[in-house]
């Protein structure tokens, strides 16, 4: 961008919002990928209309244009890959209302997941999804990527609570899509559409979410198995007793190798795999809802059983899967991560194929999740000094990708693909579906401006 | 020799930072202002780019490596425990190793040279004068913090006519069964809130220890260091030292967080030798609990009408994990009904030198505690702090609250129902 341009944006937006300083330029060119890019300037969105104005600028003059919320995505949906403006929105972090007899809810996109959980949670009110991230992640990046979350296995993820959207187009048009009705048929449902469209599509800057009632009480149970079969039998089951916990977060055997001694609570020697189960509800139903999970459950190779009497057991329990994250480092210096999702029945046949791919490259993989919903983390933990090891990992990810899809599963679950799977899409699409959704983004965005390079593979043919 | 680490001291656990971005939920100067450039994660991106020579220390690094309270909120939380608050020192005293002292830095490095320290006593007026701000020792972190002329509107408390030394004897004679303890009282206690030291030397005395308040003490050096003037930082730490260096001395005892942090942990990771003394260094309420006065508080008979008090966490005790200890005082007093406030481990906003560049940030910081403080219908929000205190009650007054900042000793105090001594 040459210094004309620069001026002329700046005239736009005000000095105040724009830079390209080193400083600038280099706190806005990474994300949770650790990967870096550095774009030609950096631009602090303060209204929609600005936005507007910026991504008209950007398409007039054929800029690239990256919107860009807290820059935590695992998937380099906010790198600047090929330069161009970053557009920060975490600015806009206005919660513009919650309606507690409509059980609704208005955004902006900078406003930060957790905040509005414990704002509407004061109000007796519920937004269940919950990334990992949600301390700190936008709505609006939540929206883009269609974050997940533990509760999901219940409460569904996050295109399951918008009702409605404002959105830039990739050439600056200021739409509004759905509304604040649950039900509204008019026209395509270009909500869904935006939601994972991961900034790709238009930019969004006014979110409105359906809200639940919160539900009363909790009570989470940690489980130890002594074999992954016992585990997954008992996600099965706990379903088959027709209750759907809020959340059935599980831990492979390499997992607990490497939490052993790290949390408060003990991990027996024979233990192979835990389940951490959690349910919520009317106060009254949770302990009959415990007793017929524990039921369900009871012949499914169990060790020991931890239900927690209070808010602070709750906590022990739930530290046992903090320090998992954490503690994958002393394995091996480089982490692989992805989320690939099978089938919930399937898990178990998915964490063998995982075992035999460790087994087979010798390269120690470890997996946690939502058992919940088949979304299983992988980690294969590598050290990319070794020789050989770039090739090695993307045999590994190659296989544990095409396992994942015979069986029936997907190669992301809630990370989504931006640069560092697209060149699995192929895995999991034909050429017509990718076609199809190549032909609507150059319709929306002839000019390929908005965020470019990312899902597909090859963007200049879209 | 340089005594404090330097930037690529840190390359390694630079190389740590995984971006995952946690440090976002933490920073309060990136709650604040929402910019990359503000968080963590950005200034150990800077950091990472200096060493690599992907960037000069040009303005815009300087004006993000400002934009840091030092307060080791985002090193609690962070993964792979990337001491931010180090590294942004270590660029601070290389911009200043670089350029010279800032203009705020140049009051006391000017000054240095006279090595004229301590014993020059405040006698009257506001320290918002600049005569006055001459009579503060010229190593004092409080010309730092408080070169008030530049501050409008900013509430400091009434400069006492009489300091620390002026009230309590350098030894405070106990019962003679137990042991002495050394008292780094720091400057703000010195200088603005004798009466917090006052209380502190009467307690200990009363519970039966000596106290020992050595006249050579000086500032513990966390405004130096917040703002690069590594020099000083050694020299103060050096001194430290020395006026405690007597080992029949069972602990120094701190009621000030960032003093205790900045004797108790950041000497830790000098280039000194230092352990001698940081191993010795305590927080009253750590120190109060441990010796078991909180179980002989519980006992007594609790007040019929006990005010409302909730508690803030000073940054530099909750980054080094004392959480606890000053909560189980306040609930053990019987003449407080202990009640918890949202955000109650938010920083006040104040953070060493911090509220003097960026005061607009600053204030915006402290208001975040407002809606906690207001909703608890407490009538005081202890700290344990002096400058939580001053930053809260100036926060406070802005909203117009009826609530006092107040420090955990006055309560405690009032419990033992004891004239201070000396007061």
């Amino acid at each position: 961008m040459n210094e004309q341009l620069y001026q002329e944006l700046a005239e736009i937006v005000g000095t105040e919002n724009i830079s390209r300083a080193d400083a600038d330029r280099i706190t806005h060119s990474y994300d949770a990928t650790q990967e870096q890019h550095l774009p030609d300037a950096v631009v602090y969105a303060e209204s929609t209309e600005m936005v507007s104005q910026v991504v008209k600028f950007a398409n007039k003059h054929t800029i690239p244009l990256l919107p860009r919320g807290a820059g935590s995505g695992f998937t380099g949906g906010t790198l600047p890959i090929k330069g161009g403006i970053v557009l920060v929105l975490t600015r806009m972090d206005n919660i513009l209302e919650i309606d507690s007899e409509n059980l609704t809810a208005i955004v902006e996109p900078g406003v930060i997941t957790a905040q509005l959980q414990r704002e509407v949670e004061r109000l007796g009110l519920f937004y269940p999804p919950d990334p990992a991230s949600k301390e700190f992640s936008t709505m609006g990046g939540n929206v883009a990527e269609c974050a997940g979350g533990p509760r999901c296995v219940k409460y569904g993820v996050t295109r399951d609570y918008l009702l409605g959207l404002e959105v830039v187009t990739p050439q600056g048009e200021i739409i509004t899509t759905g509304g604040q009705t649950i039900k509204n048929v008019v026209g395509y449902d270009l909500t869904r559409l935006i939601a994972g469209s991961e900034g790709t599509l238009g930019i969004i800057t006014k979110i409105i979410l359906k809200l639940l009632p919160k539900p009363e009480a909790k009570k989470t149970m940690l489980v130890f198995f002594k074999s992954i079969d016992g585990a997954a039998q008992s996600v099965s089951d706990i379903v088959g007793a027709k209750i759907i916990p809020t959340t059935l977060e599980f831990m492979d055997r390499a997992t607990i190798n490497c939490i052993r001694g790290k949390s408060e609570i003990e991990i027996p020697r024979s233990c192979q795999a835990i389940l951490i189960i959690e349910v919520d509800g009317d106060r009254e139903v949770l302990d009959r809802d415990v007793e017929r999970i524990l039921d369900a459950i009871a012949d499914n190779d169990i060790i020991e059983t931890t239900i927690a009497e209070s808010d602070e057991e709750s906590e022990r329990i739930w530290q046992v899967r903090r320090v998992v994250s954490p503690s994958l480092k002393q394995l091996n210096p480089d982490k692989f991560n992805e989320d690939i999702v099978v089938p919930r029945s399937k898990v178990p046949d998915m964490i063998r194929a995982l075992e035999q791919i460790a087994d087979t490259y010798q390269v120690p993989i470890v997996n946690f999740g939502h058992a919940g919903d088949g979304n299983i983390h992988v980690n294969a933990m590598v050290d990319l000094r070794d020789e050989g090891m770039d090739e090695k990992i993307q045999k590994v990810m190659d296989d544990i990708f095409n396992a994942a899809i015979d069986l029936g599963g997907s190669i992301s679950g809630e990370h989504g693909i931006g640069t560092s799977k697209a060149k699995y899409l192929s895995y999991e699409l034909n050429q017509q579906t990718i076609g199809c959704m190549k032909a609507i983004k150059s319709a929306l965005d002839p000019q390929n401006i908005l965020n470019p390079g990312k899902i597909f593979r090859d963007q200049e043919g879209a | 020799m340089n005594k404090n680490k330097e930037l690529k001291d840190f390359t390694a656990v630079i190389e740590q930072c995984v971006k995952c971005g946690v440090c976002q939920a933490h920073c309060p100067t990136y709650q604040a202002d929402k910019r990359e450039g503000s968080v963590a994660r950005g200034k150990i991106a800077l950091a990472g780019a200096l060493i690599d020579g992907q960037t000069e220390l040009d303005e815009g690094v300087q004006r993000d490596i400002t934009m840091c309270l030092m307060c080791g909120s985002c090193v609690a939380k962070c993964p792979s425990k990337v001491p931010t608050h180090e590294i942004v020192g270590a660029i601070r005293r290389q911009v200043t190793d670089n350029q010279g002292l800032s203009l705020i830095g140049k009051t006391v490095s000017t000054l240095l040279p006279r090595r004229k320290l301590l014993n020059v006593l405040t006698k009257s007026g506001a320290l918002v004068s600049p005569l006055l701000l001459k009579k503060v020792p010229e190593t004092s972190g409080l010309r730092l913090r408080i070169p008030s002329p530049m501050m409008k509107g900013r509430t400091v408390p009434k400069t006492p006519l009489t300091n620390l030394f002026d009230r309590v004897k350098e030894f405070s004679p106990g019962d003679g069964e137990k042991p002495t303890i050394g008292f780094f009282a720091g400057c703000a206690i010195t200088y603005l809130y004798p009466e917090i030291g006052v209380s502190l030397v009467g307690i200990l005395n009363k519970l039966g220890y000596s106290v020992y308040l050595p006249r050579t003490q000086g500032c513990c050096g966390i405004p130096a260091l917040s703002s690069g003037n590594g020099a000083l930082v050694e020299q103060l730490a050096e001194r430290n030292a020395d006026s405690f260096a007597n080992p029949d001395l069972k602990y120094i005892i701190t009621a000030c967080g960032s003093c205790n942090s900045g004797i108790g942990e950041y000497y830790q990771s000098m280039k000194m030798d230092l352990e001698q003394f940081t191993s010795r260094v305590i927080d009253l309420s750590v120190f109060l609990q441990q010796e078991g006065l909180y179980e002989r508080l519980v006992e007594t008979e609790p007040w019929q009408q006990p005010l409302r008090v909730t508690y803030h966490d000073p940054c530099h005790l909750k980054s080094q994990g004392i959480t606890k200890e000053p909560r189980e005082l306040l609930k053990a007093l019987p003449n407080v009904d202990f009640v918890e406030m949202e955000h109650a481990d938010t920083c006040c906003g104040l953070g060493g030198t911090f509220s003097v560049h960026h005061y607009e940030t600053s204030k915006k910081i402290g208001s975040r505690k407002l809606r906690g403080i207001e909703e608890s219908g407490a009538s005081l929000i202890a700290t344990a702090c002096p400058g939580c205190i001053m930053q809260l009650q100036d926060v406070i007054n802005h909203q117009s609250l009826k609530v006092r900042a107040v420090h955990l000793l006055e309560l405690l105090e009032q419990a033992l129902g004891e004239e201070p001594v000396g007061g």
